[in-house]
């Protein structure tokens, strides 16, 4: 027994049981950030793999592996947005450590 | 030659998990052909390769093969008829003895001749002169290449089978093709796993930027090819457990803007012994023509073949899929 089942992600409309009007805002400013713009198709997917990753969400990790492999990234190109994600994520913890410093010098001699 | 993998099982008389079914899905529409331009000639089922998507089961250890009565025949209803193009697969189609006698003929009364040719059959034996031999005759050839690195291409094709694709390649550009007009060299890029293939001028983009960048090869055009969830490729889905949502993902892209782009409203295919069939799909699902019409190149009439009915099935939705997939590529933007 698991919280996340693979089968749920076909199920993301049925958020719309309840305030519809709500969900169908949150679908179509969701597809519309995925359209080609002034960042491609691919770019737009190898972000949205490296956020998933971020956030740890697996249905999100899922959909946009598909999504990456589908405009043409290969998993070199994917793993360097991984690592750049979990970087920034590893130096947002970093940096705290300067919380530290500061918090040291405050109190020691 | 490579060690084979196993011939699929897989018939047509098992259906395919399609959430819904082709027939369903194209409603009131009708798909009919709209002429016959190429004869697609499929001259057996012998290759040097066994590659894990192939939809033919082609092998080292396939001894189905076209004879000289069929080739003749192929070539009879070419001569005597309105149709411009010849499009030889197989299998590898350079192993059946009869190729080069039907490649010949056919261009010595000017038909078009594309061969589907995998590259590395030219290392086998007595095939080392092969780019001069389509050079010679001018044949547009069209070469499967999964991707421009030896990971992926090796992982679908079979180990080493990259580096000798790219050794081709270099041999094929050292003749002219991709570089001089009228050698034309078109690769084919299908995606290693179950998934759809990228839009094609994008990968197009890549392959030739990549393939240049790296080892100095060009060629003409990238088409992009959905894999087909029958045969070889459809005993990978159910082995790899993705047979269900490979065929929800292609049931939700199917997009009829591709209909009048399909393979099937311009061809007609031909097997090893002279049977007839909408596409290479349904010749190897054994899925005849609609009952009523010449079923064998021997009794070809193209008065009744043009408009022919398609027959179709589940697996129809790998080409209406997305872009749509086709032998020359994707169909629709």
């Amino acid at each position: 027994m698991h919280y996340y089942n693979e089968e749920d992600l076909d199920r993301f409309g049925e958020i719309a049981k309840y305030k519809p009007e709500l969900f169908e805002k949150f679908l179509a400013w969701y597809q519309a950030c995925q359209e080609e713009g002034e960042l491609s198709r691919r770019e737009k997917a190898l972000i949205g793999l490296a956020v998933a990753v971020t956030v740890q969400c697996p249905y999100c990790i899922d959909a946009f592996t598909n999504s990456c492999l589908e405009n043409g990234s290969n998993m070199d190109q994917m793993t360097e947005a991984m690592h750049l994600a979990s970087a920034i994520r590893g130096g947002a913890s970093m940096i705290h450590g300067i919380q530290a410093h500061n918090a040291h010098d405050k109190i020691s001699m | 030659m490579q060690q084979a993998v196993q011939i699929s099982r897989t018939r047509t008389s098992e259906p395919l998990p399609s959430p819904v079914s082709f027939k369903q899905k194209l409603g009131d529409a009708v798909l009919n052909a709209f002429t016959i331009d190429t004869l697609q000639v499929n001259v057996g089922k012998l290759c040097n390769q066994a590659c894990k998507h192939c939809h033919v089961d082609a092998s080292p250890n396939r001894t189905e093969i076209m004879g000289r009565d069929v080739v003749d025949s192929c070539l009879r209803v070419l001569a005597d008829s309105e149709i411009g193009t010849l499009d030889i697969t197989g299998g590898a189609p350079e192993l059946n003895p009869e190729f080069r006698y039907l490649v010949t003929q056919a261009r010595g009364f000017g038909c078009h001749v594309i061969v589907r040719h995998n590259l590395t059959v030219i290392f086998e034996p007595g095939q080392a002169e092969l780019p001069e031999f389509f050079a010679e005759n001018r044949v547009e050839v069209i070469s499967s290449l999964p991707y421009f690195t030896a990971s992926q291409t090796d992982n679908q094709r079979g180990s080493g089978v990259f580096d000798k694709s790219i050794e081709a390649l270099k041999r094929l550009n050292a003749v002219g093709y991709g570089v001089k007009d009228g050698l034309v060299l078109n690769l084919v890029y299908n995606p290693v796993g179950a998934f759809l293939p990228p839009l094609q001028e994008t990968i197009e983009t890549d392959f030739k930027r990549e393939l240049r960048d790296r080892y100095d090869i060009v060629f003409n055009e990238l088409f992009t090819i959905t894999n087909m969830p029958i045969a070889r490729f459809l005993d990978w889905l159910r082995r790899s457990g993705n047979e269900t949502s490979y065929m929800t993902k292609l049931v939700s892209a199917f997009n009829p803007a591709t209909f009048p782009g399909l393979m099937c409203r311009t061809l007609i295919s031909v097997d090893w012994t002279g049977r007839l069939f909408d596409c290479d799909f349904n010749q190897m699902l054994e899925m005849p023509l609609d009952s009523g019409l010449p079923q064998t190149i021997f009794d070809f009439d193209i008065g009744k073949l043009a408009t022919r009915r398609i027959v179709t099935a589940d697996h129809c939705f790998g080409c209406t899929a997305g872009s749509g997939s086709s032998c020359g590529g994707s169909v629709a933007v």
